[in-house]
């Protein structure tokens, strides 16, 4: 891969986000542009902006990943993404945007006339946005890495100053630039070189990929690793090794017959594959949660599958469908509607943007299953995206889309990050920091992202990057029932909020960080911790009702009123509301 | 999916719902009704049914947008396991039928259920209008 296109076009990206965080400096004047770009956005500008914000690297590389290691299954994670927008369209996104709450902070304490339950909601956005910030900025270092072989630190920071600059310079309205910039940017950063492979993929008659079998080598290929794995033969094969098999060093390319069954490959090993040979599977060590080549973004999730794989998928289909109303940086956006109705239209165009951008992750999928079936075993699927174009096309063509499609992966983490970093920030200078205004909000954002950034470099080679998917598991088991609840059901009162966040996120984020520490290995036990959502979702609006119901006298005295204004289109509400008084 | 509670049930007498929007174009406002705005905003009973009768027809409209999604896109896990139980053979699902639902045409489908909603939403909302200032 040639290093200086992909550093090139990083630089680009880079400077093009930091010259449209400067012009959006130059035009946000007041507080209100700062905070929600004067709700003044409209629905194609912001579903531009929230569709780039929406897209992180887990669908710009993930997907293809995903699909290359296991297949169509793997497709309910862009569907359930979509799906969740869907969901938000239909309980929740007129409502809040009438709600008049900048975070989800504000919506809470708007709705319950309560300073405890916007702080419980406050420390649940603040947690949910750094769980989602720590993979953007730990894939950044890792996409960087493949590219130009810069340390693994290094993308990550460069990641967190950036967004730093753009966010705490101009606010919102650079934002909503930068942002629909980049959603543009990663759709045609996919879209040109997907059609320059799949026509080499036709010209090269167009092999078929199997899903049901296991990837074979198309040609002769040499496969180098990187850590020291344990790999399955189905059948003996041989291969000619320079490095260490089985404990037993070879010198030079030597030519090993292996027997089927597992053998172990110490790091650091070059073996060469004939070509038509099974790639072999990576096998799944005892105690090893990362075994068996998945991808990192959705790493012991998709292990678990195997064993209930109709349970786990509906774990899924719940987590996404739900939790995406949840996320911090998704109800910020909604506020820079200038109306109820702007905000449903914007979701309807969101629903079409983000849907025809995952048209493309999976034509990526299947031809590195194709193409670079070795990603498997080297575990390193989510390159799949961003090598294909120098396996398959090859020369100067091959590299510069290569560099177009690395700039598109550096515009997913920023943008995800900006948005993300926006919204934490909001919540700090709300609740945490002493004084409100522009200048705290800068320090917020600091803040904001430091810490995620500083947890990074500690637990680098933890398997963290999966947090994406446990933020949607908490999201929707914790302010799913609240948004739902609270805009729907006049019953809800303050204790029952604090009940059911609490049992619902709170068991949500026990069960995931349980079967991450490794404390359940198998059986039916760990299905159901690693994928929370079919029960910690029904049991946070259990928990919320039946608390509610129980404290019936604490309804709020408010309820009836705010209710009306969630409700009423803007124009029958006599009291318009202030200008954004942050 | 999750139970949405429903509101209580209430019997709302002297406000018919839907078929509005055509007594609700501007201009046909009756003298001696617009105060059907400051019932609201003054918070009497009478608002509070108003609110209501918005609120239920726009929650039976999402609902009927879940109840849409939840068949044509929540089953699909079970009716991909079909072939697999009815023939018996323990073959990993992933044929063409897979990718063709999730691939490609999942995602026309909930943006024509997102359509429907929003101009049912918006159609409620006129009618709402249409009630107050038209009746």
């Amino acid at each position: 891969m040639n290093h200086a296109y992909s550093v090139a076009a990083v630089t680009v990206v880079v400077l093009v986000t930091l010259l449209i965080g400067a012009l959006g400096l130059r035009i946000s004047r007041t507080t209100s542009d700062f905070y929600v770009a004067s709700r003044t956005v409209g629905p194609r500008l912001n579903a531009a902006a929230i569709s780039g914000e929406y897209l992180s690297a887990a669908s710009f590389l993930g997907v293809a990943g995903l699909v290359l290691l296991q297949g169509p299954e793997m497709l309910w994670y862009p569907v359930g993404y979509t799906a969740g927008y869907l969901v938000l369209l239909l309980f929740v996104a007129a409502p809040l945007r009438r709600s008049g709450a900048y975070t989800l902070s504000d919506f809470a304490e708007a709705r319950l006339e309560s300073t405890q339950v916007r702080r419980l909601a406050s420390l649940f956005v603040v947690g949910i946005g750094w769980l989602y910030l720590l993979p953007q900025l730990q894939g950044a270092g890792l996409t960087l890495e493949i590219l130009t072989g810069a340390p693994g630190w290094l993308g990550g920071l460069v990641v967190a100053v950036v967004v730093t600059g753009a966010v705490a310079a101009g606010g919102m309205r650079s934002i909503t630039f930068v942002q629909a910039f980049q959603y543009w940017l990663k759709l045609t950063a996919l879209l040109v070189p997907a059609l320059f492979l799949l026509a080499a993929w036709y010209g090269d008659d167009a092999p078929r990929a199997r899903f049901d079998a296991p990837a074979t080598f198309r040609e002769h290929t040499s496969v180098r690793f990187q850590e020291t794995v344990r790999i399955d033969l189905d059948q003996p094969l041989t291969v000619s090794v320079s490095g260490t098999v089985d404990d037993r060093a070879y010198e030079g390319d030597h030519d090993v017959a292996l027997a089927s069954g597992p053998h172990r490959v110490t790091g650091g090993t070059v073996l060469r594959f004939p070509a038509g040979a099974a790639v072999p599977e990576k096998s799944t060590g005892k105690g090893d949660g990362r075994a068996a080549g998945s991808s990192t973004w959705a790493h012991p999730l998709a292990d678990s599958r195997e064993e209930h794989p109709l349970y786990a998928t509906y774990g899924l289909i719940l987590a996404t469908f739900l939790g995406t109303m949840g996320l911090p940086h998704v109800a910020v956006r909604f506020y820079t509607s200038p109306n109820g109705r702007a905000a449903r239209r914007t979701t309807l165009v969101v629903l079409a943007l983000i849907g025809a951008f995952y048209l493309l992750p999976p034509v990526y999928g299947v031809l590195g299953r194709i193409y670079a079936p070795e990603l498997v075993l080297t575990g390193d699927a989510d390159a799949a995206v961003l090598v294909l174009p120098e396996r398959v096309l090859g020369g100067v063509l091959g590299d510069l889309l290569g560099a177009l499609l690395a700039g598109g992966a550096f515009a997913a983490f920023l943008s995800t990050a900006s948005g993300v970093t926006m919204a934490v920030a909001g919540v700090l200078t709300q609740d945490v920091l002493p004084a409100r205004g522009v200048r705290h909000f800068r320090l917020a954002t600091v803040l904001a992202i430091a810490v995620p950034l500083a947890v990074s470099t500690v637990v680098a080679n933890v398997p963290v990057a999966d947090a994406v998917g446990l933020a949607f598991a908490v999201s929707a088991s914790s302010f799913c029932p609240l948004l739902v609840l609270g805009i729907w059901w006049r019953g809800l009162t303050p204790p029952g909020a604090v009940a059911g966040l609490v049992v619902g996120g709170g068991a949500a984020l026990t069960a995931v960080m349980t079967t991450r520490a490794g404390l359940s290995v198998s059986g039916w036990t760990h299905t159901l911790l690693a994928w929370p959502a079919v029960w910690s979702v029904p049991l946070g609006f259990l928990t919320m009702v039946a608390v509610s119901l129980a404290t019936r006298d604490r309804i709020p005295g408010g309820t009836a009123a705010i209710l009306a204004r969630l409700h009423l289109p803007e124009e029958l509400t006599d009291t318009p509301e202030g200008a954004a008084d942050q | 999916m999750p139970t949405t509670p429903r509101p209580r049930r209430e019997t709302v007498t002297g406000v018919p719902r839907g078929s509005r929007a055509s007594q609700g174009a501007r201009g046909s406002r009756t003298p001696g009704h617009a105060p059907a705005r400051s019932e609201i905003s003054e918070q009497t009973t009478l608002g509070a049914t108003y609110v209501r009768s918005l609120m239920r027809s726009q929650l039976r409209t999402a609902l009927l947008g879940l109840g849409a999604l939840a068949p044509l896109i929540g089953t699909l896990p079970l009716l991909f396991l079909l072939p697999r139980v009815l023939t018996g053979a323990a073959l990993p699902a992933s044929g063409p039928f897979v990718w063709a639902a999730l691939g490609l045409v999942a995602y026309p489908v909930m943006w024509l259920i997102a359509r429907w909603y929003v101009h049912r939403a918006e159609r409620n909302e006129r009618d709402f209008r249409g009630l107050l200032e038209g009746r």
